[in-house]
């Protein structure tokens, strides 16, 4: 019954000024990073329990180096897309190109980081994913931060072309500003991730 | 009423050829075709779930059965756990949620139509995958047999060196496919909730239903994820030779128990919140009061949902933890029977000084008043970490949380059948049959629960196939089997009613209950659109402003 709008509020504010809700974006990438949180928070909780359990086979001692020059460019990054969804906002579209391509350049050297340590501990230090306990949880952690960096370049990749075919204005920098949430909260579980690997774990 | 008027384009009125209704179903982003498409799939599943319970029963009915092998008895009692609550008590609930939110605070739909059908066939894809384990699965007693590790694979047994093949793989994935689709819903309620409500709606004014599935969808991104973590490190152990459980690499299989209780307990409050929200909406109506303390129940429910969080090791009482382990977790379960105790208080107090109306809808609530409360006290009982050393995996502990998943949450998913299939179908389902399903169905339920109790107290334990006679167990069990063959009986008097209402039914109006939330406010069916034009609220009961507009909710709040 289209009566219920019969009621003529005379003690509400006029809706169409006063009635403001969250945007959903922004809301469901909020979810989403709590659920992913605490997907990461299991899998740092079960690396924390296994420090020193290893039965076997190389030691974080012994075989990991501090990748600090990749982390900062991971950090980096997420200053980097900052301020490109601002450039966004106000509709300089070249300089949040600019941005966004250094970016994704910048994500990807990480992830070029990541592969060249892999690399190294697999064939030089011998340390795979079934190797001992350690290279269990080494890699599960590191790897599922890497999936998700991975995830995080295609959808920042995607953003890129639809910007350089002409697509993306000032009416995008909402959707702009819930990838950039996305790529924060990956760098945010570096930061975790960094300190639990190469610093506690040591 | 002007805008009620759709004129109907003369070709539509023949009817549909039924490959473009089928397609019209499988291709939907409609909130409501898909809390439908949740429903039924959840009542197939139901349907297969109970028949795995009956094969369990006759073959304890007495002892030395040998009805099933033991393989197939493993193989049947973890189906039947991991059906009812993954792809039975999960998905008819987000059914319901999916149906009622978007109507309840005056939206058009949910806040990502597309997210939602995705979630949908993702759950339905993990439950076909699940089954497919009978046909496609090797396990260890050779092809084609379903997983056999209990519904909670404790480790080492979910490892590959003690179930080999792909039995475990099919648990294994079809809970990873099905978890990401209710991460989806929960993503899309909450983002539904906070963002689409229409003017004047509050959270404050928001119907007790919208609050709870709000909870409880928060609580699916907090438990759910920690079982996929799980479910992952378990492949990683199976399949790329990782160590995460395995004992002789350093690995803790008390680790596995930690990461699925986590999720394991707020995963039945998961289940039960959104039927406190039927009950919050069922039992106002038909004692004609508004509910009691609806501010307390808010934040009862919050409280419930927090605590919730910190109480998992209760099910971990006997494996040796050390005695301040033991006390907190016996402190937090206790806890959180206090705010779930306010709630019963409340609609007690609802119901106090109505006019109680004796339909079925209202039976099956005060059914799960009743029986709740009860399941709780023996809830409160196990929480007592000695009392749980004497009774954990005995038949005590199965009748518990049967009592409450039975006794709890389907009596208050009966009764939100039997209260909102009028509005879903525009039929109201059969008063007369709705009172043989619920008579029969509670004598066959106590009959079961209540006697399952006492066995579990005399020593037997769960999970056994058969058990030797002579220890007073036999007649006991044969009691239990029966009830479950009239529990049985009685859901085939419900699905009657359900399908032959659907054709014969007495035509239901807008507000056959004479209720007070917005979805009452439009057809039944309700249009595609929900509401033509959105409307604005002022008080909790927007509907009832309407009716007495003389005297509206809104002067009092």
């Amino acid at each position: 019954m289209s009566a219920v709008t019969g009621i003529t509020p005379t003690s509400f504010p006029n809706p169409a000024t006063e009635w403001h809700l969250p945007s959903r974006g922004k809301v469901a990438m909020a979810g989403l990073i709590i659920a992913e949180s605490a997907i990461f928070t299991i899998f740092v909780v079960a690396y924390l329990f296994y420090i020193g359990k290893s039965t076997t086979g190389p030691t974080p001692q012994e075989v990991l180096e501090t990748p600090i020059f990749y982390t900062i460019c991971l950090l980096s990054s997420s200053l980097t897309i900052h301020l490109a969804a601002k450039a966004l906002e106000r509709d300089y579209r070249r300089l949040f190109l600019a941005l966004l391509l250094l970016t994704i350049a910048l994500g990807g050297l990480f992830l070029f980081g990541t592969a060249q340590e892999w690399h190294r501990l697999i064939y030089q230090r011998g340390l795979t994913i079934s190797t001992n306990l350690f290279g269990t949880t080494y890699y599960s952690l590191v790897g599922l931060h890497a999936f998700h960096v991975t995830a995080g370049l295609i959808m920042l990749s995607l953003a890129a072309i639809f910007g350089f075919i002409g697509r993306v204005g000032v009416d995008q920098s909402g959707r702009v500003a819930v990838l950039s949430m996305y790529w924060h909260f990956v760098d945010a579980v570096w930061v975790v991730v960094f300190t639990v690997v190469y610093v506690l774990g040591r | 009423m002007a805008s009620d008027a759709i004129t109907v384009p003369v070709g539509q009125t023949e009817a549909r050829p039924w490959v473009d209704e089928l397609h019209q179903w499988l291709t939907t982003v409609d909130h409501k075709r898909l809390g439908i498409l949740y429903i039924v799939s959840s009542l197939l599943f139901l349907a297969v779930g109970g028949v795995e319970a009956l094969i369990i029963r006759i073959q304890l009915m007495h002892s030395h059965n040998n009805f099933v092998s033991p393989e197939v008895f493993n193989q049947m009692f973890t189906m039947h756990g991991t059906t009812m609550i993954f792809f039975v008590a999960m998905p008819v609930l987000f059914g319901f949620a999916n149906y009622l939110v978007p109507l309840m605070i005056g939206a058009r739909d949910m806040a990502f139509p597309r997210l939602n059908a995705f979630s949908f066939w993702l759950s339905f894809l993990g439950g076909l995958l699940l089954y497919f384990s009978f046909v496609g699965g090797s396990g260890l007693y050779g092809a084609g047999s379903a997983p056999d590790v209990g519904w909670w694979s404790y480790a080492p047994l979910g490892a590959r060196a003690f179930s080999p093949g792909h039995s475990s793989d099919y648990w294994t994935l079809a809970l990873l496919v099905s978890g990401f689709g209710s991460i989806g819903t929960a993503i899309n309620i909450i983002a539904t909730i906070l963002c689409l409500r229409c003017p004047g709606m509050k959270l404050s004014r928001m119907p007790l239903l919208v609050w709870m599935n709000l909870v409880m969808a928060g609580m699916v991104l907090l438990a759910i994820t920690p079982l996929s973590a799980a479910q992952i490190m378990l492949l990683i152990d199976r399949y790329l030779g990782g160590h995460f459980f395995d004992t002789q690499a350093g690995g803790s299989a008390v680790l596995w128990m930690h990461f699925f209780w986590i999720f394991g307990h707020p995963e039945v409050y998961i289940l039960i919140i959104p039927c406190f929200a039927f009950m919050s909406e069922i039992i106002p109506v038909f004692s004609r009061k508004p509910i009691f303390g609806y501010p307390v129940m808010v934040a009862a429910t919050v409280c419930i949902a927090f605590v919730s969080m910190s109480v998992w090791a209760h099910h971990m009482f006997t494996i040796g933890m050390n005695s301040y382990a033991n006390s907190f977790f016996t402190i937090t379960t206790m806890v959180v029977g206090i705010p779930t105790g306010i709630k019963i208080f409340n609609w007690i107090g609802t119901m106090w000084g109505g006019r109680i109306q004796f339909k079925t809808a209202m039976l099956f609530s005060i059914g799960f008043l009743f029986q709740f409360l009860i399941a709780g006290l023996t809830g409160i009982m196990l929480a007592a970490s000695p009392f749980d050393w004497q009774l954990s995996l005995s038949y005590f502990v199965v009748a518990h949380f049967h009592y409450v998943i039975v006794g709890g949450i389907l009596f208050a998913l009966f009764g939100a059948f039997y209260y909102w299939y009028p509005k879903m179908t525009g039929r109201m389902l059969s008063e007369s049959l709705g009172k043989w399903h619920f008579w029969l169905f509670l004598i066959g339920f106590h009959m079961t629960f209540d006697v399952m109790h006492i066995p579990g107290i005399l020593g037997m334990p769960r999970r056994i196939y058969t058990y030797e006679p002579g220890r007073g167990w036999d007649t006991l069990n044969l009691i239990v089997s029966i009830g479950a063959f009239i529990q049985a009986i009685a859901i085939l008097v419900f699905l009657a009613n359900l399908i032959i209402s659907y054709f014969k039914g007495v035509r239901a109006g807008n507000d056959p209950w004479d209720a007070w939330t917005l979805e009452w406010s439009m057809s039944s069916p309700p249009p595609a659109y929900n509401f033509a034009t959105v409307p604005t609220v002022e008080s909790r009961r927007p509907l009832w402003d309407l009716k007495h507009p003389e005297d509206p909710d809104s002067r009092y709040e």
